[in-house]
């Protein structure tokens, strides 16, 4: 009897506010959407041009690795977001599951191309400036072989989203392989601290003062800026590309 | 500016081949990443506009 | 939140934690594996395994260095806080190898823990800065050391 009481009572509790179920609304979402993408996207093109100049001519070059330390100003930025936009997929996927929300379904599934395009990037520029530098394109050390794992997590989610005649099953079996790779993040992450590698540690994402002269410290933080705005326009666009798709679809109306 | 002529800048301290693959695999990847919605949107958003007119003279008949 | 909503949120939450753990278990289990190099201190403890292929790495001891003038031959110490072992190697040696660098070299342990490099990789710290704050930053240092 109690339990059935205070079941009622947390229901009415936790009855979620007027904008998700507006969310839900593929009409509403296409206006959001429309009014909230170029104000991603634009700052983020500028900042990419003002970040792309300063980096490349303004900032000094490394005392030891002099200009090859360019590479930076894309290698983390992309390494960076590569990891973010992981963490980003599996909560959207996470809330799939949890609350059946199509919206975060749709969202947490365009996350992956621009997840894996990342990846790609970080680990290609990785390899073109570990080639100079280290003296190998690549190397089989805990942290560039957890970001090949990721790469292909990202693969895997995309391939097992369009597995199915059910695009519903696809979506459900696709979230639970993002959230069971979700510990590949930390691990990614920490790699440099818990095993010998070849990789250096962390220079931006610690608690301790970032270990750079701030003179090349600034470029990066506005190429990480912009590269951060352009994938969240990006995934925008693409859910918004999606959501359009379906008011086409007759069975749907 | 830590370059004195174009020269230098485009030799990148004889790292250029590394320093201007990185750069430009970069560009051009997130371009392609970014028309893809661009023009699969212009071309929703004409279909669209096809059905709804379509829509239009089922309904005006 | 509904039953239903609560069981799902506790399906979402039991596969992360049981992939979290079953990829420490592992992790732990390999660690040993994904290490990519043995320190020198390990190697003379005898950790690594002799006559076959390992990974070394070490800063590269300042005034160990010796060159085969004719030849690209190079031998020299690395070291970590503990111990030193010598490294001979033939070959280019990346850019960033100099004194006091950390490398990574790749090779067969002798029975003498010394190391015939078939490959050495350059390692460099997490510090970026231009030139002239590299400059500053060893001159106060010196002053500090009394040269």
């Amino acid at each position: 009897m109690s339990q059935t009481a205070t079941s009622a009572q947390r229901r009415k509790r936790f009855k979620p506010p007027l904008w998700v179920y507006k969310l839900a609304s593929p009409a509403y979402f296409d206006h959001l959407a429309g009014r909230i993408i170029p104000w991603l996207l634009f700052p983020g093109l500028v900042l990419l041009s003002i970040g792309l100049v300063w980096g490349l001519a303004f900032a000094p070059a490394d005392y030891q690795q002099g200009d090859s330390f360019r590479i930076i100003y894309v290698h983390v930025p992309t390494a960076a977001l590569s990891m973010a936009i992981y963490m980003a997929m599996a909560i959207t996927a996470a809330i799939s599951l949890i609350w059946r929300m199509r919206l975060a379904a749709i969202i947490s599934r365009n996350c992956a191309p621009i997840g894996a395009a990342c990846t790609f990037l970080a680990l290609a520029t990785g390899s073109l400036w570990g080639k100079p530098m280290w003296g190998t394109w690549w190397v089989w050390d805990a942290r560039l072989t957890s970001e090949l794992i990721l790469l292909f997590l990202y693969l895997g989610y995309m391939a097992l989203h369009d597995a199915f005649e059910d695009p519903e099953v696809g979506s459900r079996a696709a979230s639970i392989l993002a959230l069971v790779g979700v510990i590949n993040i930390p691990i990614i992450h920490y790699s440099v601290e818990w095993w010998h590698t070849l990789h250096q540690g962390a220079t931006l994402f610690k608690f301790a003062k970032p270990s750079i002269d701030p003179s090349m410290l600034w470029p990066l933080l506005v190429m990480l800026l912009a590269f951060a705005l352009l994938s969240a326009a990006n995934v925008l666009m693409r859910s918004r590309n999606d959501v359009l798709e379906r008011r086409l679809q007759p069975d749907d109306d | 500016m830590q370059f004195s002529n174009w020269q230098e800048f485009l030799a990148m301290g004889g790292y250029a081949p590394f320093v201007w693959s990185a750069f430009a695999l970069t560009l051009i990847t997130l371009g392609i990443v970014l028309v893809i919605p661009v023009r699969r949107e212009r071309q929703l958003r004409r279909q669209l506009q096809r059905l709804e007119r379509l829509h239009e003279q089922e309904n005006s008949q | 939140m509904t039953s239903a909503r609560r069981r799902r949120l506790f399906m979402v939450m039991s596969v992360v934690f049981a992939s979290g753990v079953a990829v420490a278990l592992t992790t732990y289990a390999l660690r040993q594996h994904i290490n990519l190099f043995f320190a020198p201190s390990q190697v003379l403890a005898g950790e690594a395994p002799v006559d076959r292929v390992i990974r070394v790495g070490g800063l590269v001891v300042p005034g160990s260095i010796s060159r085969d003038q004719e030849t690209l031959q190079v031998s020299f110490e690395i070291a970590d806080n503990i111990a030193a072992i010598r490294v001979s190697y033939s070959g280019i040696l990346p850019d960033l190898f100099r004194e006091g660098q950390g490398i990574v070299a790749r090779g067969t342990l002798g029975p003498d823990y010394h190391i015939q490099a078939q490959e050495v990789l350059a390692r460099h710290d997490e510090e970026y800065m231009p030139p002239e704050v590299a400059d500053a930053l060893k001159r106060t240092s010196m002053a500090h050391d009394g040269y």
